[in-house]
C-alpha cells in the first residue's frame, strides 16, 4: 500500500470559515486507487474539509497546503481544480431556478457520456433533465442527481458528502451501486454518518475527525462498528481525542 | 373634437402618476416624410435594426407587416396568402375608412391621463390598426415596427388592435432606432379589444437607444372567453421608461397574462408594471416579471391585481436580480380585493446571485463567468413565457447578448 503514490495530500491545513477555525492543522493522505471514509460527530469539520479541498472562497486558509495528483492546488479556483480531475457530490446542493439539469449535464459530459445509460444507472427519469436544477427534488432525487452529475464529470478523484443520508433503502442501493461501480480504478473520499453506504462501497481506510483534525485512522468496518456501538461520546474519552481538544 | 382638444391642452402640463417627469418641449417634431415602399426594399441599416426588435423586413414567417418611420407609415399590408384573414392599416386611414372605429378610439386609455396621452392626442403620428377578422386563425405572427430615424425626435403613435370574435393571432411589435440616433421620446398608445372567444398574443420588443425616453400607454378589454397574452421584452438600456398597461377582464372566463423581461443598465430609470382588473365571472390573470439591474440602473417593478368578481383569481410573480451594488430594484406588488371570493396572490423576490450557486456550478467545472451567465439566463428563463415560437430563439439571443454585455 505504501508503494502507491498519493492522489490527495493535505498537509497541516488550518482553515477559517466566517471567522471560525474549522480545520486545525489537518493532515490526510489518500493513495491513488483507494477510497477513504471520513467519520466524525456533527461540527467536527468534515464538510469544511470538503469545501476546503474544493477551494470555496469562504474557506480562508491560514496555513498548510493541498496537493492533488502532484500539483499544489492550495490557491487554485474551484473550476481549475475540477479540470485537474476533482469531483464532488454535495450533501445539500442549492437549487437554481431556470437552469436545467440537462444543460449542466451537457456542459460537463462534453458529448462523451451516454446520457441514457447514465440516467438508467442513477435512476434519473429522462424528463428530469428538463427540470430546474435541484428545485423541488426529493431527498433521494437530490442524491441521485448529484451522483448522475458526478458520473458525467468522470473525475479521477471524487468527494462524496453524505450520499446516504436522508435516503430510503431502494435509493441507497441505487446510489451505492453507482458509486461502487464508478470508484473502480478511481479514488475517493466519502463522508458518511451511519456507514450505510459501505454496504455497497468498498472502502480502504476510515478516518475519524474531531475538532478539525484527524483523530484516528484504521479499518473501516472496525471503526464504524465501534462508533455504532459506543457513539462519539465514547471517542471523546480517548486520550488521542483529548490531546486534540487541548491542541485546537 | 374642439371640446376634447381644450381639455387636452391642460393635460399637456400634467406629469404622469409614475416615473420621472420630462420636459416634453425639449424634443423635436421635425421629420421629413418617408415615401411608401415595399417592406422588403427598406435600407439595410433599418432592416438590421428592425430585426433586432423581432421585425423581419423579409417577412419570412410573418403574415403581414406595418412599418412606420418617424411619422410616416411606409408600409402596411397582409401577405397575399393571408389576405382576408386580417386587416392592417395606419390608424389615420382606419379612422377615415371606418366610422365605427371612433367607438374604439380613446375608449380604454384616457386622453387626458397625463402629458404623454395628451401629446399623442394633440400631435398624433399614425400608428397601426390591426383587425383580425371573425373566426380567422392566423398561424404566423403579424408584425409592426415603430422606427425613429431622427435625432431627438418625438414620435407619438396610437395603435388600435381588434381581435374579432373567435379569431386567433399573434402580433409582434418591435421598436427600434437608426444606429446613429441616441436620444428621443416615444409615446405609444395601444388599445386592444379582444372579443368573445378570441385569442391574441402580443409581444412588444423595445430596442431603443441609450438616451431615449419611452412612455407606452396600453389598455386591453377582454370579452367572454377571450385570452390576451402580453409579452414585453426590453433588454437594451434607455434613459427612462414608464409604463403600466392594464387589462380589463370584463367577460366571463376571460384570461390575461402579462410577461415582462427587463434589463436596465447604465443610468436607466425603468418604472414598469402590469395591471389586471378581474370583472368577469371566472376571469383569471397572471403577471410574471423578471428584472435585471446592472451598473446604476434603478428599476421599479410594479403589479396590481384588482378582484371585482366573486369568482376570479390572479397571481403576480416578480423577481429581480441585482448585478451591481449601485443598482436598485424596487418591487411593488399590490393586491386589491373588492369582493369576497376573489383570490389574489403575489410573490416577489429581489436579490443578488447566490454565491453558493456559483460555487456549485464551478465545482461542476463551469468557470465563474460561465456560471454567472448560466444563472442569469436561468433567472430569466425565456422558455417559461408564452412567447410565439417564431420569436423564442431570437429573444433567447437578445437575452444572451444582453447578459454578455452586462458581465
Amino acid at each position: 500500500m505504501g508503494e502507491r503514490l498519493a492522489i490527495l495530500t493535505i498537509e497541516d491545513l488550518t482553515v477559517k470559515i466566517a471567522g471560525k477555525k474549522v480545520l486545525n492543522g489537518l493532515n490526510l493522505e489518500v493513495p491513488e486507487g483507494e477510497t477513504h471514509v471520513l467519520l466524525g460527530p456533527n461540527g467536527s469539520g468534515k464538510t469544511s474539509l470538503i469545501m476546503s479541498i474544493l477551494g470555496f472562497p469562504n474557506c480562508r486558509i491560514l496555513s498548510g497546503r493541498i496537493l492533488f495528483d502532484g500539483t499544489d492546488i492550495t490557491n487554485l479556483p474551484t473550476d481549475e481544480r475540477t479540470k485537474l480531475g476533482l469531483g464532488v457530490a454535495f450533501q445539500s446542493p442549492p437549487s437554481i431556478r431556470g437552469v436545467k439539469l440537462g444543460e449542466v449535464f451537457k456542459h460537463i459530459a462534453k458529448g462523451e457520456v451516454d446520457e441514457i445509460g447514465l440516467a438508467k444507472i442513477t435512476n434519473i427519469p429522462m424528463e428530469f433533465l428538463e427540470r430546474d436544477l435541484n428545485l423541488g427534488f426529493s431527498g433521494g432525487e437530490l442524491k441521485r442527481s448529484e451522483i448522475f452529475q458526478l458520473l458525467a464529470q468522470r473525475p479521477n478523484f471524487a468527494l462524496f458528502d453524505e450520499p446516504d443520508s436522508g435516503v430510503d433503502v431502494e435509493n441507497l442501493e441505487i446510489i451505492g451501486k453507482a458509486i461502487s461501480g464508478f470508484l473502480k480504478g478511481r479514488s475517493g473520499l466519502l463522508i458518511t454518518h451511519l456507514g450505510h453506504i459501505l454496504r455497497y462501497v468498498k472502502a480502504d481506510v476510515a478516518h475519524v475527525m474531531f475538532y478539525g483534525m484527524i483523530a484516528c485512522s484504521g479499518k473501516p468496518s472496525k471503526i464504524i462498528n465501534l462508533i455504532m456501538k459506543r457513539g462519539y461520546k465514547w471517542c471523546e474519552k480517548c486520550p488521542k481525542v483529548r490531546r486534540l481538544r487541548k491542541k485546537r | 373634437m374642439p371640446k376634447g382638444k381644450k381639455i387636452t391642452q391642460k393635460a399637456i402640463e400634467k406629469p404622469a402618476a409614475f416615473g420621472s417627469d420630462l420636459d416634453i418641449r425639449g424634443f423635436s417634431r421635425e421629420a421629413a416624410p418617408w415615401p411608401s415602399c415595399p417592406v422588403t426594399s427598406l435600407p439595410g441599416d433599418i432592416a438590421q435594426r428592425a430585426l433586432s426588435a423581432g421585425v423581419r423586413t423579409d417577412e419570412v414567417d410573418r403574415a403581414g407587416t406595418y412599418f412606420q418611420i418617424d411619422r410616416s407609415a411606409v408600409f402596411k399590408g397582409m401577405k397575399k396568402t393571408f389576405g382576408g384573414k386580417a386587416e392592417i392599416l395606419s390608424t389615420k386611414d382606419a379612422l377615415k375608412k371606418y366610422r365605427w372605429a371612433r367607438n374604439y378610439w380613446w375608449k380604454l386609455v384616457d386622453a387626458n391621463m397625463d402629458k404623454y396621452t395628451a401629446l399623442a392626442n394633440l400631435r398624433w403620428d399614425q400608428g397601426y390598426f390591426i383587425r383580425v377578422l371573425k373566426d380567422q386563425k392566423i398561424e404566423l405572427p403579424l408584425q409592426a415596427c415603430m422606427f425613429i430615424s431622427r435625432e431627438n425626435f418625438n414620435q407619438n403613435v396610437h395603435n388600435l388592435i381588434i381581435a374579432e370574435p373567435g379569431s386567433e393571432a399573434q402580433i409582434i411589435t418591435g421598436c427600434a432606432v437608426h444606429p446613429n440616433i441616441q436620444s428621443g421620446l416615444h409615446v405609444g398608445i395601444s388599445e386592444f379589444y379582444v372579443k368573445k372567444d378570441a385569442k391574441l398574443t402580443f409581444t412588444m420588443i423595445h430596442n431603443w437607444a441609450q438616451n431615449f425616453h419611452v412612455r407606452p400607454r396600453s389598455a386591453a378589454l377582454l370579452e367572454g372567453g377571450a385570452t390576451f397574452v402580453s409579452n414585453y421584452v426590453c433588454m437594451k438600456s434607455v434613459k427612462s421608461l414608464q409604463m403600466y398597461p392594464v387589462a380589463y377582464c370584463k367577460g366571463a372566463n376571460s384570461r390575461v397574462s402579462f410577461n415582462t423581461i427587463l434589463h436596465g443598465g447604465k443610468n436607466s430609470y425603468l418604472d414598469v408594471g402590469s395591471k389586471v382588473v378581474l370583472q368577469g365571472k371566472g376571469s383569471r390573470g397572471e403577471v410574471i416579471a423578471r428584472a435585471i439591474a446592472t451598473e446604476n440602473a434603478q428599476i421599479k417593478a410594479r403589479g396590481l391585481l384588482v378582484g371585482e368578481n366573486e369568482d376570479s383569481r390572479a397571481h403576480l410573480e416578480c423577481r429581480g436580480l441585482l448585478l451591481s451594488d449601485q443598482a436598485s430594484i424596487h418591487a411593488i406588488p399590490e393586491l386589491v380585493g373588492k369582493v369576497k371570493g376573489t383570490e389574489l396572490s403575489h410573490e416577489a423576490a429581489v436579490g443578488k446571485i447566490a454565491e453558493e450557486q456559483i460555487q456549485y456550478l464551478m465545482a461542476r467545472g463551469f468557470s465563474e463567468s460561465e456560471a454567472e451567465s448560466l444563472i442569469i439566463r436561468g433567472f430569466i428563463d425565456v422558455g417559461t413565457f408564452g412567447l410565439p415560437d417564431a420569436l423564442k430563439e431570437d429573444i433567447k439571443k437578445m437575452v444572451d447578448a444582453s447578459i454578455a454585455g452586462a458581465l
